[in-house]
């Protein structure tokens, strides 16, 4: 549900934006520092407490990721990688979850209106009211995050704790997280407190330390401080430069307008076949027998 | 800890070593962290496996388990061999100086005076060499070969780099980078601390693994210092507490002895305790015995204990040996128990051998679970399957289960590991018949009494006697047990230095320890909480966190045990003269007139600096001891000895005696020690960060997040065994099997040791057959029953195991 202290900027499958009322207001982001994260999972379990949430309890497949991928009812998970570079074992973990793009392929993706929206603080959350099922969004997602809930048919992920946020909290996995590593505000302060631990990594040898927040989606409300941060597919599988499936941006983008056009063809010429030739009639037979 | 959680933020090098504090300490972790990105930091993690704390660290070093004696031992040498140490300290505050007994020596493996028939020591030589006033002879200059300075030296000498990296597969290279790394902080004015938990205590060397690390401690000046010190992470919430109440059953509350029926009077007792200084001039703290022992001897009896009657001394139970729960389930195994209570304990579960523990609880007449949860103990006769295969109905244990509450639905208090007693307040009733634990006992107390006087019976006094001043007998509140634990005053107090002023009022409670008597005028359940709950209030529920030191050190948040001192022999954060070692991180120091600082001086209080007292105070000579004298059961100074289960199955550096001369262990438990040949690789139990023991497999979140048993194989043998991930395998020792899921890992090297490749098996402990996770089976079905030989805690972490796949 939308919420009446946050302004919604965008919406999707909607031709006309809504306009922003509160121009004072500011982009939010969450900072995911891997450098300080051990793996803990507190933020896996703040989270289904917080969203009501109860995944089921699942299988060991031989890893410590569990559970073994994001679902409707695990809207975030660690990733873990073992890596070796220069000759150096590690072990990479990663909090895993939506972005928030600034430019949100689901949203460019989803076909019904309102079904995902973007606040003005950046926020992109699902109003899963107003959501077919139709799981474009999961296409339309460069990360691979929305999950189509079987009990449902409704696509569910990670809402940056809009309902949080909204009265002036943290989302709950920053609230939890014991070492810090998980941090909430302005997008200005977090990138300006991402320096500073890139500008620790360094001292500490990590020479491609870095802050990411990717341009090929407009930026991310959810930015990682990486040691790696020229391999971030190191971090099992961040992509390196996220971009909205071409797909989707043909769809969404140039041919928008011809579909629309073809729609309505489809109408005409459903009006014509109609005044000319008259109503399709199906034949009693054709039901079967009750 | 010596020092508190958030202290560690101080440090310029932690070190976690026998223990994965990322995991098993998520939170308290942060000061870790706060350490490494506010005060630039090193992190080194030492351990067999790559954990999750090893995933933050600046450096991992890879060691053999049960092999840190030998690691840490070679630190010493390091240090000794360039001068690495801060030499004005360990002149000052360490026992370097003092002399040794002629007669002690070490030779082939064995200090002097082994009796191998009792696998014990006759101790006698493990002394100094004393003059006519009894104090020990000193040589500051450290010439005299006799000196613990020059033997110390010599006994180290054997742990070269090369011989480290034969008994421990740590290449060389990187166990001199940790040296080099340690080396830095004998420096004045920096610091190393080290985290260490069940990684260091589960061995049948335990107490001695930590002990060699509080020596390289003392060795580089860290303890008393902000950002130092020697810090046991403890594992159960609480267990700090249940410790200085006395866990240990040779033990009483405050770290005082249980009589032993050596003892038969009480002056016999006390003489042995009353501790004698050892060096002119000491404080000598322990020589306060009496006032400690007497004082609870009236809280246990009240009126009842009398000058005439020693204080009640007849009623306290006397041992003969330890019943520390091996030996209690060895007396249960051998038939000579009949019932047992077991109270937020899951001794199938948490304990070694679990078909012997089974076995044993088969031969009570009756079990009584006191438990917030169903565990594993309470349906250990019942059948579930290849996970608990027994015949239910040749079982005739009666199984009583009393649930109680836990603890955020009950007021309390509860010890941190940084010795803080913080108040909490009641939540949430429990649910259901769940009742605080205290109202059960008071009840089975109470039937007992009105047993006993409606009957009468054998040996009545203890529990006739005992005072029970509670408002309502049945049900002592958590406020009335805290205000017993600290004392009161059962007399009026005169004050010595004023006539006419009194230091307390009779009825009044005590303000801290210093005013217990040994004439029967105070009472104290717990010398060291006296001053928890004061005239002035709960001293456990303060909660002023103003810090203006920026240290940490914040006295008006809950309450530390001592005296509300936060970091213990903080004296030795100063000089000799009285000037802070580090001028950045000054707890105390001399002003002049007394000691005075952002911590309570751990001091004679007024006691000039140049004084010949010494900053230990708990000890007859005032320093820290390089030489334990005889209080180790296995030597004065560490040795390595191998794990009862050795994958070497020898000893490289004494083939004679290859595991812990001093270690009890009982003849069928010998029998069931696996070798190599049919066991080949090095096993070690432990804890995820995604569950705490074996409760949480009672909740669902936390079963969602680690709901499948499982083990770690390292990629090397996983392809010598064809076992990919996911894979069900089979682990089995000489005591039996478990199954469960193979994590295939690059986080497990194999390891070459003493001309072998050693590869270890990662065996997390938390599943079992009751509760919400998937079924699984007790890790310690694989674990041999034998523990360290101080503290008999058993061996989870290093014995033998095969695996296969299935």
């Amino acid at each position: 549900m939308a919420l009446q202290s946050l302004d919604i900027q965008r919406r999707s499958a909607s031709p006309t934006q809504p306009p922003v009322v509160r121009e004072h207001v500011t982009e939010v982001a969450k900072l995911i520092d891997t450098s300080t994260c051990i793996g803990c999972k507190a933020c896996q379990v703040a989270c289904s407490e917080w969203n009501d949430l109860r995944d089921e309890i699942g299988s060991n497949v031989g890893v410590y990721d569990n559970p073994a991928d994001l679902s409707a009812e695990s809207w975030t998970v660690m990733r873990y990688a073992e890596v070796e570079e220069h000759g150096k074992l590690e072990w990479l973990i990663r909090k895993d979850g939506c972005m928030h793009c600034a430019d949100p392929g689901c949203l460019k993706a989803c076909p019904s209106p309102g079904a995902i929206i973007q606040y003005s603080n950046g926020i992109v959350d699902f109003q899963e009211e107003h959501c077919i099922g139709c799981g474009y969004c999961i296409a339309g997602c460069p990360f691979n995050i929305p999950r189509l809930s079987k009990k449902d048919n409704k696509v569910y992920k990670c809402t940056l704790c809009s309902d949080r946020v909204a009265v002036g909290q943290e989302p709950a996995c920053v609230k939890t997280c014991p070492t810090g590593a998980i941090r909430f505000g302005s997008k200005d302060d977090m990138k300006e407190f991402a320096a500073e631990r890139v500008a620790e990594l360094k001292t500490r040898g990590f020479e491609q330390a870095g802050l990411y927040d990717p341009a090929g989606v407009g930026g991310t409300h959810v930015m990682y401080v990486l040691h790696h941060a020229d391999k971030p597919e190191l971090y099992h599988g961040l992509p390196k430069d996220p971009a909205i499936s071409p797909l989707v941006s043909l769809w969404k983008g140039a041919l928008k307008p011809l579909a629309t056009l073809g729609i309505i063809a489809a109408g005409v010429a459903g009006f014509l076949h109609y005044m000319t030739v008259g109503p399709n009639r199906a034949d009693d037979d054709e039901e079967g027998p009750r | 800890m010596t020092n508190h959680w958030v202290d560690i933020k101080n440090a310029n090098l932690i070190i976690v070593m026998g223990g994965n504090s990322a995991e098993a300490h998520p939170v308290g972790f942060r000061w870790v962290i706060e350490a490494k990105t506010r005060n630039h930091a090193k992190l080194i993690v030492i351990d067999p496996r790559f954990t999750r704390t090893a995933s933050v660290a600046d450096l991992y070093v890879p060691i053999r388990s049960g092999t840190d004696i030998a690691f840490l031992s070679g630190v010493i040498r390091y240090l000794l061999t360039n001068n690495k140490v801060n030499r004005d300290y360990v002149l000052a505050y360490t026992n370097a100086s003092l002399l040794v007994h002629p007669d002690f020596a070490f030779d082939d493996g064995l200090f002097t005076g082994y009796d191998a028939a009792k696998r014990s020591y006759d101790k006698a030589s493990w002394a100094y060499q004393l003059d006519d006033a009894g104090h020990a002879k000193r040589d500051d200059t450290l010439a005299d070969p006799r000196c613990v300075w020059n033997l110390l030296k010599a006994h180290v000498d054997r742990y070269t780099p090369e011989m480290v990296e034969t008994l421990c597969g740590t290449p060389k290279d990187a166990f001199l980078a940790v040296c080099g790394h340690l080396a830095d902080t004998a420096a004045p004015d920096k610091t190393a601390s080290f985290l260490y938990a069940l990684g260091w205590t589960q061995h049948s060397v335990g107490s001695q693994n930590i002990r060699t690390m509080a020596m390289i401690q003392l060795l580089l000046g860290n303890i008393g210092m902000a950002g130092g010190g020697v810090n046991a992470l403890r594992g159960h919430s609480n267990i700090q507490g249940l410790t200085d109440i006395g866990l240990l059953s040779t033990s009483l509350p405050g770290y005082l002895t249980m009589p032993s029926e050596k003892e038969a009077t009480l002056a016999e007792h006390l003489a042995k305790y009353t501790s004698k200084p050892l060096l002119d001039g000491q404080l000598n703290y322990w020589g306060n015995y009496p006032k400690f022992f007497v004082s609870l001897m009236k809280a246990f009896w009240g009126d009842s204990a009398r000058q005439d009657n020693q204080w009640g001394y007849d009623w306290l139970p006397k041992w003969d040996k330890g019943y520390d729960v091996l030996q209690y389930f060895e007396l249960m195994h051998q038939g000579k128990v009949n019932g047992y209570l077991c109270q937020g304990f899951n001794p199938i579960a948490a304990f070694p051998n679990k078909n012997k523990v089974s076995a044993s609880l088969a031969k009570l007449k009756y079990l009584v679970i006191m438990d917030p949860l169903v565990t594993d103990t309470s349906t250990f006769w019942k059948n579930h399957g290849e996970q608990n295969d027994v015949d239910a109905a040749s079982i005739q244990t009666e199984v009583f289960r009393l649930p109680t509450t836990c603890f955020a639905e009950e007021d309390g208090a509860i010890v941190n590991s940084g010795r803080w007693l913080q108040w909490h307040w009641k939540g949430a009733d429990g649910p259901g018949e769940a009742l605080p634990d205290t109202e059960i006992l008071a009840g089975i107390f109470l039937k007992l009494k009105a047993l006993y006087a409606k009957e009468g019976g054998a040996f009545a006094e203890p529990i006739e006697k005992l005072s029970w001043a509670y408002g309502n007998p049945a049900i002592p509140r958590p406020d009335e047990l805290a205000k017993e634990m600290n004392g009161k005053a059962l007399a009026d107090l005169p004050d010595p230095k004023t006539p006419g002023q009194y230091l307390a009022r009779k009825g009044e409670l005590l303000p801290g320890f210093a005013l217990l008597q040994d004439d029967g005028s105070t009472s104290s359940g717990c010398w060291i909480f006296a001053g928890s709950w004061t005239q002035a209030g709960n001293q456990m529920a303060r909660r002023d966190n103003a810090d203006p030191s920026g240290l940490g050190n914040t006295l008006g948040w809950a309450w530390a045990w001592p005296a509300n001192r936060r970091i213990l022999y903080n004296r030795a954060s100063c000089r000799p003269d009285g000037t802070p070692w580090d001028k950045s991180r000054v707890l105390i120091k001399w002003d002049g007139a007394k000691w005075s600082g952002i911590d309570v001086p751990d001091f004679k209080i007024d006691e000039p600096p140049g004084s010949p007292m010494s900053p230990f105070i708990m000890q007859a000579e005032g320093m820290g001891r390089l030489f334990a004298l005889d209080k180790m059961a296995e030597g004065p100074f560490p040795e390595h000895y191998e794990p009862f289960e050795t994958p070497l199955g020898t000893n490289p550096l004494h083939p004679k005696v290859v595991s812990n001369p001093a270690a009890r262990v009982f003849p069928g438990d010998l029998e069931q020690m696996g070798k190599a040949d049919h066991f080949p690789y090095v096993a070690t139990t432990y804890r995820l960060t995604e569950h705490f023991h074996y409760w949480t497999k009672n909740v669902w979140l936390n079963s969602v997040l680690q709901p499948e048993q499982f083990v770690e194989i390292g990629e090397a043998l996983a392809k010598e065994k064809g076992i990919a991930h996911g894979d069900m395998v089979r682990v089995s020792s000489n005591r039996g099997y478990i199954k469960a899921k193979a994590v295939v890992t690059k986080r497990l090297q194999p390891l070459h040791v003493n001309g072998k490749t050693v590869h270890h098996i990662g065996i997390p402990i938390h599943w079992g057959y009751e509760g919400l996770a998937k079924k699984g089976f007790l890790a310690n079905t694989l674990t041999p029953f034998v523990g360290d030989a101080n503290t008999q805690t058993p061996e989870f972490k290093s014995f033998l195991v095969n695996v296969e796949k299935l």
